[in-house]
């Protein structure tokens, strides 16, 4: 039944832009982009616990890279791949010195938030990657660049970095690793009376994430053609990343995506239409009551809930 | 403002992101009391103490409450809706311009030698440190303050001597944001601010308890004096857009060698 359900699933989302209209179709490219941020956090912040708040600093590393090699005749296809690989060195240095520390909880927030600060500033102080005002790609349209006319190219890009993310963390899930990550979550210290070592492992959770959404960092550069240090590197795009996967269930494979089904659209369509009325924010009034109720009433997600809620109906 | 901080972690080990959001509603609610009811905020912060009190127990009471038991995670999270919330409401209320609250203390300044002091400042720092004071008083000298300290170092002990933990964990976290409302009153004629600087505001008060010493209220205190001094050095001699620079590699230096801060009790 599953791979049923998860073949019609995708060629449903294959089969869209043909139906969709040109607004639609943005919206599904962020909730695939939002999706994608949210299942490579969901590896180290869900399945391992390890609350990262600074997964945004990831997203400018990849973002930048791909954008400075474009402007030195680099082609982002392969810049796209150095910025995440980049934005891995950064994600195992920041994972270094938390878990080798014993950073946990709120002390290991706050170490990802400092880096991702650090960052920011750092960007928006030094001027050869563009200071404050940030970095803008000229348009040229051509594919071998990353540019396309067609907005529905960005849609099947978005949709493959959202599934290729889904994808990396379905194989974690089903090896050895990905039980140890859980374990890892739910009592470290028996963990590690066991013989795992846990650093090994959430360093490996802490890469793959990092280098997963540096990836998506290039694309978020070449989709909008601009990057401001304060948009791809401040907290709240951490705020984005992390609140999806939670709303939906951290450390489920389908979690993260239902979050950013939920909540890209919502977002979108808020600040469509309060934003036209000069009510900026609503839709973060709305992220904020949501995230409280989910804390309060959801503790795992919306996802867990809705499958228990289905699979007892079917009883 | 850090003091208030250490209060509620210390107390409760619980992280309050919503901090900085509570400052600037601090701040907005004397700068309501100054337009409409033409009060001076060096008078009003006390009635902004007050209401901030209130918000702080309901903030507490209604929902931290309900997770003290949960992970640490799970605070932070609801901690960061609750912090969404009040950032945006007080955007769609007061708009996204910066404000700033006249009082005609601010426009003052002595004579002193060769220094000029800005009455404002000396009269925000007084304040400060008479409230660090009276909160160290509270804490150490008085039988409420004792009841706040051992459920904050045993909550179970507490509740068989027979402390009512929970009144205590809402009166605490109540203190807690009065602190937070008075100062952010008593900065709102110096600072310039809008409901975005919320949570600049609150990053900047998790560096000063982080470096001072999560639970301890001399350590806020000082750790405030660090942040600033680091900031206004690193202001001086790099660009002044570079100043947090150094307070955010002073705490990641902190976090990794004295993850308890220069005055915390190591646990």
């Amino acid at each position: 039944v599953r791979a049923t359900a998860t073949i019609l699933a995708l060629a449903v989302l294959v089969a869209l832009p043909a139906v969709l209209s040109g607004y639609a179709v943005t919206i599904f490219i962020l909730i695939f982009f939002y999706a994608a941020l949210a299942q490579a956090w969901n590896i180290v912040g869900g399945y391992a616990g390890q609350l990262s708040a600074g997964h945004a600093a990831f997203v400018g590393i990849g973002g930048y890279t791909a954008v400075l090699l474009f402007e030195r005749g680099v082609t982002p296809w392969i810049g796209m791949f150095v910025g995440a690989t980049l934005a891995a060195g950064l994600g195992a240095m920041v994972g270094y010195l938390g878990f080798r520390f014993g950073l946990r909880g709120f002390y290991f927030v706050l170490l990802t938030v400092a880096f991702a600060e650090i960052c920011r500033i750092l960007a928006s102080n030094i001027e050869a990657v563009g200071g404050a005002v940030g970095l803008y790609v000229t348009f040229t349209g051509d594919p071998r660049q990353f540019q396309f006319r067609d907005p529905r190219v960005y849609y099947y890009i978005a949709l493959a970095l959202m599934l290729g993310a889904t994808g990396v963390a379905a194989l974690l899930e089903r090896r050895r690793l990905g039980i140890y990550l859980t374990a890892i979550r739910e009592d470290e210290m028996a963990c590690e009376a066991l013989g795992v070592d846990t650093f090994k492992y959430k360093m490996l959770a802490m890469v793959v994430s990092s280098f997963l959404t540096g990836l998506a960092g290039t694309f978020y550069a070449f989709q909008t053609f601009s990057l401001q240090p304060s948009a791809v590197f401040g907290i709240p795009l951490s705020v984005e990343i992390i609140i999806r996967p939670i709303i939906g269930g951290a450390g489920t494979l389908l979690g993260p995506l239902l979050g950013s089904f939920i909540l890209t659209p919502l977002a979108e369509l808020s600040r469509h239409y309060f934003g036209q009325s000069g009510l900026h924010g609503a839709h973060l009034i709305v992220y904020g009551l949501l995230l409280v109720a989910v804390v309060l009433f959801l503790p795992q997600g919306a996802y867990p809930f809705l499958r228990r809620l289905l699979t007892r109906e079917r009883a | 403002m850090a003091v208030g901080l250490t209060l509620i972690f210390g107390v409760m080990r619980v992280v309050n992101f919503a901090h900085g959001d509570m400052m600037v509603w601090g701040m907005y609610l004397a700068f309501v009391l100054a337009t409409h009811a033409g009060l001076d905020p060096y008078l009003s912060f006390v009635a902004c103490a007050a209401i901030l009190f209130g918000l702080g127990l309901v903030v507490q009471r209604g929902l931290v409450d309900r997770i003290v038991e949960a992970p640490h995670e799970m605070q932070i999270l609801l901690l960061l809706g609750v912090a969404l919330v009040l950032e945006n409401v007080a955007l769609l209320v007061f708009g996204p311009e910066p404000a700033r609250v006249r009082s005609p203390l601010a426009r003052l300044t002595w004579e002193l030698g060769p220094l000029y002091v800005d009455v404002a400042r000396l009269v925000t720092f007084g304040v400060a440190i008479v409230l660090t004071l009276a909160l160290s008083l509270l804490l150490f000298r008085t039988e409420h303050g004792r009841l706040i300290r051992a459920s904050a170092d045993n909550p179970y002990g507490a509740l068989v001597i027979g402390a009512d933990v929970r009144r205590i964990y809402a009166v605490a976290f109540g203190i807690g944001a009065a602190c937070v409302g008075a100062a952010g009153a008593l900065v709102s004629p110096i600072l310039p601010f809008s409901p975005s600087t919320g949570l600049s505001l609150s990053v900047t008060s998790f560096n000063i308890v982080i470096i001072g010493g999560m639970g301890s209220l001399v350590g806020a205190f000082i750790g405030g004096l660090l942040v600033s001094v680091a900031e206004s050095l690193g202001a001086v001699f790099l660009k002044p857009s570079l100043k947090e620079l150094f307070s955010f590699s002073l705490l990641i230096a902190i976090l990794l060698f004295r993850p308890a801060g220069l005055f915390g009790k190591r646990s």
